[in-house]
Order: C-alpha cells, then structure tokens, then sequence
C-alpha cells in the first residue's frame, strides 16, 4: 500500500487536534460565544456552563476536584505559576526548591530565574535509565525546602519518573509537590490522590486539543495549597489566574481529555504494539544503535534512538517526509546536544546522532514500516560517507582520540 | 531549515566519497572538526610530481550543510596545485552552496580539512610548510 507523504512522527511536540475536538469547539466561536464571566445573560451563562462542564470531565480524569482546575494558556505558562507562585507564597517557610535536570525549559527556566533572585535549586541528575534516584531526592531535601518539581513524562524520551514514590516522599516530609504531566496526561494514567500530587501541569495540544490552553491542578485539601498568581486583572480563576476564559479552547480541552480516557486502553494498546515494532526493525536491522530511557518506564508512544556515526540533522535530511525530531543541533548559535541526552551520560556523538519518534492517535502500521525502511537505508549511505564509522571499524576507540576542537 | 537546492544536490549525490591510504607518501590527510560539535571531516587529496591534485576524497560526520562543503571541496580540488587549493577560501563555498548564516562553520571546516590535508602532504614528503598552514588556530 502506498503511503500518504509527509508522515507526522513527532507527537510529543505537538499533536493534531482531533476532528471530534473540533466539531466539539465550533459552536462556541459564533453562537455561544460569551464571556464565561458575564452573570447577566445567557449568553455568559452558556459560556459558563460549557467551562464548568470540561472543568468536571478533566477533574475526573486525574482524580481532582472541579474546584481545583485552573486553566491557563498551556504548560508553560502552568509550569511557571507553579514554581513561582509557590516560591513567592512559601518564601517565609523556605528557599530551596529540588528539579532535576532532564525536565522541560518551561520548568528549568523558572527555576534558573529564582535561583538568580537568591532561591537555593538542587538539580538532580538523573541514572543512565532516565529516571532519578529516589535516595538521591530523599537526601537532597532539608528543612528548608518547599518545593519538589519533577516531570511525570520526559518529552525527548518518554521515560516515565516514579511520581508514586516521589509524591509519598514529598508528603511525608510536608513539601509540596508539583509535576510537570504534559506528555502523561490522558496517554497513561494520572492520579493526583494516589501519586499524592499537589500541583500539575499539562496543554491542550499534547493531547489532540487545541493550542493555547493549558491546565495547572492546585489541590485544595489535604494539603491546601496556594501559590501567588502571576497575572493580576479581573480575578478569574480564584484569583490565580486573571483573563477572560478561552471558552473554545476550555471546550476543546475538556473534549480531547474526555476522549483520551475513553479510548486510553485501546490507544496504549495499538500504539505501544506500533512501537514496540518500530524498535524491533530499527534495533534488529541497524548494528550499533541504542534506545535511550528505560524501556520498561516509558509511554507507549516513544522511542528515542541513537545511531552512531551518523549525524541526527543529515539523518533527518535524509527522511525529509516523515517529520520527527533529532537531538543534534548542529547551529552556530548552539553546537551543544540535547541536554537530556546529555544528562543519561551519552557520550557527545550519541547524543548528536538521535532521533525521537513520537507515535500518535493517526499512526499507521504502513507509515512504521515507511520509516523503518527508509531509515535503515539513510543510516547505511551515511555511514558509508562517516569518518567515525571507518575509525569505528578499523578499531579505533573514538572515545581516546584527540580532536582538533574549533 | 529548508535547504537549497544546491546542499540538497551533492548530500543526494554525493561526489567523491571514499578514502585513500593515508600512509602512502602522494596522499595528504586531513583530519578536523569533533563528535562533540556534531561535525568530523575527514579529506583527502592525491598529488603528483608536479604537485598537482589528481584526486581528492572525502568522509564526513554532519549535517547536510557539512556534507556538501566537503563533497564541494572535493570537486574543487582536482585539477589545482597544491598552492592554489590552499587560495580556496570557504566564502566561495558559502556562495557557492547559498549557505545560511547558521551554517557557515560548515564551510570553515571543510577550509581547515582543505589545509590540514595539504600540511600533512608537505609535511610527508619533507617539503616546505607555508606559514598560513603553521600559524596558530584562527578561530
Ligand atoms: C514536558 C513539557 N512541558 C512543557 C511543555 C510546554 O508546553 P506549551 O508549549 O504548550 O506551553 C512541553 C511542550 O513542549 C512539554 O513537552
């Protein structure tokens, strides 16, 4: 069967909103379009009622309250009223806040920028698994820490961090715990009760809803926790987030989420088998290529693999119509690899020559096996025209070279 | 990034891709650029008795950009003396590629595989090295 070109293959960027979200969304740009805020006619009341309504459905969804769901403009934006807004409103009791170092900019900015404003930030490494070391969280808190961030999914990996035992070290300590589940939400399960969470961060967007709408859980009991908003104007949102309601977006937002959870295990299903395969061709076919993260914690649409002695930018070139991303950047602004791949302790010509296949809702077994196909013969023909791979075989370890470094 | 059309040409056709002994004495060698930095060239050139480049080969760890500077230089390459390839500068190769801002160390590089694999002929076979291939690192 031929196969519809170009393939989307990078679905931990961003997915495609998906039909049903859309249809969901229509009515509420042209007839129901009120301010959510405006008590007075049907029109705000409407508008209202479709907020509260996917306000209950994503409750729901991670075992939250209503109450407890602000929403915000996406993950960035609930990333940073999180950490900023619990270093302002915790400020008294502490200044140390714990991360690590494979999360999102969207959370290590924040915390570069409270550092800078005198914040004292452990930056946990993380094993060669992807995950981080439990004792090494335990050890790292002191009496003066107020916040643990730590991302449930990793968006270059998948790996999956043990949000369970993070959460209960968090509440047996009395920290609050804040996790960045943007690529988690709605494509595993999420309990904020269970994993004792107690602020949570995703988008629309990661999970075939819209752009631009974004969700941060504040739980409210057990313990009640309050950060500073960042926004101040009309009050919306309790307070903590100010700015008329993106009524389509919320609408869109609660729809995708809603069709998430219905079809989670069958999604879990298709897709880690889609994958599962993907990772057969490449690591069957391919010599001397590695996954990175742990495979045994990981979401069931990733997969993120090393070949050596090929560059990821030349790699991609080389699959121009299947759309996945590389962990190399080969610019003058910027000649480092992923810091995530970094962080596993990959070597730097690993983590140049990676590539992340981020499989979706409108994946196909014929596009796997496109990009299966189409792969293993790029990574041949540039591993024909690879210093690194003619060193490699004639037994040079590339590790004790010496490099003319420029 | 959208290539051009000319990057695009030489990374699917690929001119000159291969190796030489690098221990015979007519074969000069250039080694530069690091893994780490995401881009490793390797160039070769063949010089005769009347120190005329009869051929040149390449190997590169890159992007497409870094591919088709050296797959450019290559072409070059055949046909100069030894002296009038180190008068190849890598502006010409970023005009010629039409390369962007981003990747014009691409096209320094292959320069610096250009000279090092002259140095390294010279060198071999006892002959004077000039003093741009002695200096110091340029960058
Ligand atoms: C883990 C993670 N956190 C935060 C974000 C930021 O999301 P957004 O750009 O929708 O604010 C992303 C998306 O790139 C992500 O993958």
């Amino acid at each position: 069967m031929a196969v519809k070109t170009p393939i989307y293959m990078d679905n931990h960027a961003t997915t495609p909103t998906d039909p049903r979200v859309v249809e969901a969304m229509l009515p509420y740009f042209t007839e129901v379009f009120g301010n959510a805020a405006s008590r007075n006619h049907s029109f705000g009341w409407q508008a209202e009622e479709a907020v509260e309504n996917a306000r209950a459905t994503i409750a729901k969804a991670i075992n939250a309250d209503s109450k407890e769901i602000v929403f915000t403009s996406g993950a960035t934006e609930s990333n940073n009223l999180a950490i900023k807004g619990i270093a302002e409103m915790y400020a008294e009791k502490g200044n140390h806040i714990i991360t690590c170092v494979t999360e999102h900019k969207a959370v290590i900015d924040p915390c570069k920028k409270l550092e800078r404003q005198g914040f004292d930030v452990t930056w946990l490494p993380v094993l060669p698994s992807g995950l981080i070391d439990l004792d090494a969280l335990r050890a790292a808190i002191t009496d003066k820490t107020i916040l643990i961030t730590i991302m449930h999914g990793n968006n270059e990996i998948g790996v999956i961090q043990p949000v369970d035992e993070i959460g209960a070290i968090a509440a047996e300590k009395g920290i609050v715990f804040h996790t960045d589940a943007t690529q988690t939400v709605g494509k595993i399960p999420v309990d904020v009760k269970k994993s004792n969470i107690h602020l949570l961060s995703f988008s629309g967007h990661k999970l075939y809803g819209p752009k631009g709408v974004g969700v941060l859980y504040v739980r409210r009991r057990k313990p009640r926790v309050r950060v500073t908003p960042i926004l101040d104007g009309g009050g919306h949102e309790r307070g903590m987030r100010s700015g008329t309601l993106n009524v389509t977006g919320i609408v869109g937002l609660g729809k995708a989420v809603e069709l998430c959870i219905q079809e989670m295990e069958s999604d879990t299903k298709r897709l880690s088998g889609l994958r599962d395969h993907l990772r057969k061709r490449l690591l069957e076919s391919i010599p001397e290529s590695y996954e990175n993260g742990d495979p045994n914690h990981k979401l069931p649409h990733s997969l993120n693999i090393s070949f050596s002695f090929v560059e990821g930018e030349s790699l991609l070139m080389g699959i121009a119509e299947v759309a996945v991303s590389s962990g190399s950047a080969c610019t003058s602004a910027s000649l480092e690899p992923s810091y995530v791949l970094k962080s596993l302790g990959l070597g730097d010509e690993l983590a140049h020559s990676s590539i992340r296949f981020g499989l979706g809702r409108f994946t196909t077994k014929e596009e796997v096996d496109y990009v299966a196909d189409k792969l293993i013969s790029v990574v041949e023909k540039l591993r024909e025209m690879s210093p690194l791979y003619e060193m490699h075989n004639e037994g040079i370890d590339l590790s004790k070279v010496e490099w003319a470094h420029h | 990034m959208a290539y051009s059309d000319k990057i695009l040409e030489h990374y699917n056709n690929p001119r000159n891709v291969g190796s030489f002994d690098k221990t015979a004495p007519e074969v000069g060698t250039g080694l530069v650029g690091a893994p780490e930095c995401g881009d490793v060239m390797k160039l070769q050139i063949q010089v005769n008795n009347e120190g005329v480049i009869t051929d040149a080969k390449f190997k590169t760890f890159g992007c497409g950009s870094a591919i088709a500077s050296s797959s450019l230089a290559t072409e070059w390459l055949k046909g100069r003396t030894v002296d009038q390839a180190l008068e190849l500068k890598n502006t010409a190769i970023v005009e010629e590629l039409n390369l962007p801002p981003i990747k014009i160390h691409c096209s320094v590089l292959a320069e610096d595989a250009i000279k090092a694999a002259v140095k390294d002929y010279l060198e071999k076979n006892n002959k004077e090295v000039p003093e741009v291939l002695t200096a110091g690192h340029h960058h």
